[in-house]
Order: C-alpha cells, then sequence, then structure tokens
C-alpha cells in the first residue's frame, strides 16, 4: 500500500461518507454542510488524478459557490430552524430506493468497472505526468479546438444569470 | 514497473468504483428527498461523480489527452448555471406555496 493509495481511499472515504450523510441527515442545513465536505473530497479525487487545475475550480465553484447558494436558498425557504421538519420521506420509501440503488451501483460496476481490468490497449495503469505545461495545455483546447462550446457555455451562463434573477424577482405591482 | 511490485498510484477502477458509489448515493437521495433543494443537492453529487470519472480517463488514457478535464469545466459550467436557476425556482414555488416539498408541487397538474 504506497502513500498514494493510501491518500486515495482517505480522499474516498472522505468523500463518500458525506455524501451518504448528505442524504441522510434530516437536517437540510447540515446536509448543505456534509455537501461542501463531499466537494472537496473529489476535488481531493481531482488532486491525486493530477487534475490541479480543475481541483482549484472545484474548490472555488462548488464548494465556494453552489455550496453558499444553497445556504442561501435553504435560509431562504426554511421558516428558520424548520431544523426539525422532516426532509425525508417515510422509511418505506426509503426501503424502496434502497434496492434501486444498489441494482444501479451493481449494473455500474459490470458494464463500466469490469472491462478496464483487461482493457490494457486502452488505459495505461498511471496516471498521466501533471508536467508544467497542463495549464497551458488545458488554455489552448479550451480557446482552438473547443472554442465554439467555450463560448456557448459563457452564453449559458448569461442566460442563466438573467434567468435567475428574472425568476426570484419579487413581483411588487 | 517489475511485475509483482505495486503500482505508486491507484489502478482506474478505483476511480470508477468511488464514482459508481457517489453516482449511486446522489440516486437514493434524489428517490428519497422531498424537499427540493435537498433533491438538487443530490443532482449535485451526481454531477460530481460523472466528473471524476471524466477527469480520471482523462489521466489514465494512453493517449495523454487532456478532453476529460476540458469536458469536467463544462460540466461544472453548465452544473452551476442549473443550481443558480434550480434555486430561483424553489424560490418562487417558496413564495406561492409556503412550502417546497417536490411531491406537492402540483399546480401544473390535473
Amino acid at each position: 500500500m504506497t502513500g498514494y493509495q493510501v491518500a486515495f481511499i482517505a480522499a474516498a472515504a472522505v468523500t463518500l461518507v458525506s455524501a451518504a450523510l448528505v442524504v441522510t441527515v434530516p437536517n437540510i442545513l447540515r446536509a448543505a454542510l456534509f455537501l461542501a465536505f463531499a466537494f472537496l473530497g473529489v476535488a481531493a479525487l481531482y488532486v491525486l488524478a493530477n487534475a490541479e487545475f480543475l481541483a482549484a475550480m472545484q474548490v472555488l465553484i462548488y464548494v465556494g459557490a453552489i455550496t453558499v447558494l444553497i445556504m442561501f436558498a435553504i435560509v431562504l425557504t426554511q421558516q428558520l430552524m424548520g431544523a426539525r421538519i422532516r426532509q425525508t420521506s417515510r422509511v418505506r420509501a426509503m426501503l424502496a430506493a434502497l434496492p434501486v440503488a444498489a441494482l444501479m451501483f451493481a449494473f455500474l460496476m459490470k458494464s463500466f468497472v469490469k472491462p478496464f481490468e483487461s482493457a490494457g490497449g486502452y488505459v495505461s495503469g498511471q496516471p498521466a505526468a501533471a508536467g508544467p505545461g497542463t495549464l497551458q495545455e488545458i488554455a489552448r483546447l479550451l480557446l482552438q479546438p473547443y472554442v465554439l462550446p467555450f463560448e456557448l457555455a459563457s452564453f449559458i451562463l448569461l442566460a442563466a444569470l438573467v434567468g435567475a434573477i428574472v425568476i426570484a424577482k419579487e413581483d411588487r405591482d | 514497473m517489475p511485475p509483482g511490485q505495486l503500482p505508486a498510484t491507484a489502478p482506474v477502477q478505483w476511480y470508477l468504483i468511488v464514482s459508481a458509489a457517489l453516482f449511486c448515493i446522489g440516486l437514493f437521495g434524489m428517490m428519497t428527498r422531498r424537499n427540493a433543494i435537498a433533491m438538487l443537492m443530490s443532482i449535485e453529487l451526481m454531477l460530481n461523480a460523472a466528473n471524476i470519472n471524466l477527469v480520471a480517463f482523462s489521466g489514465y488514457l494512453a493517449s495523454r489527452t487532456l478532453a476529460g478535464q476540458i469536458f469536467a469545466l463544462f460540466v461544472i459550467a453548465i452544473a452551476a448555471a442549473e443550481a443558480a436557476v434550480g434555486l430561483a425556482i424553489v424560490i418562487n414555488v417558496y413564495r406561492t406555496l409556503r412550502h417546497v416539498n417536490a411531491d406537492e408541487v402540483n399546480l401544473m397538474k390535473w
């Protein structure tokens, strides 16, 4: 067991435990806090996969922006300290959802994970070295071959921005 | 790497297993939560699971291309837009109905 693998297991454990708490704790404000920890765990996984730029973006956008946005929405909609209100549905629904999720997991393991045990030609065992050129390469890819999706994404963000303001704005007349 | 020696890194399947587990946790939350905000949080978890896959393949593919990371960046951008619009809708629903339970929002159902 190398140091890398210990770090991977630690990051994965933080991610999965926090995610499990996000979907099970009754208090939604706590769920949002655990969501931030799950996002941080995913950022650690990105670092381990040599995607430092993406890890930074994950921390900035998910931990920094989306979690805060969700917190704001909770504070605006739960008559505060609606903490006691039950957020999950009845136990029966949970019992019904558990086998569905387990079945999905089994399906994913069988169809996506299993083939890569013997796909030697396509996947090399080591992550690519994160040379100093990774960020430059991302910038080059974004501005040359992927420039159209890049511009489209900025347009979609603008549309979402305007749309969110219009939808959430209070009608005063 | 000589045979029989542990690699310095983890095999790509580890990332895939974590990603599959995270996706299923998100799916479970999506099915059991009643609060619309909690459902949005579950969706974010599932999007993150997909991103882990993309980033892992981006690093492990023999061609050493970074296209997977670019794709993950686009997913993050769209997820941010989705969260903003989704939460705006939730706030609007709360103004009208004074609650955000997704299973009780049936104004447009007949």
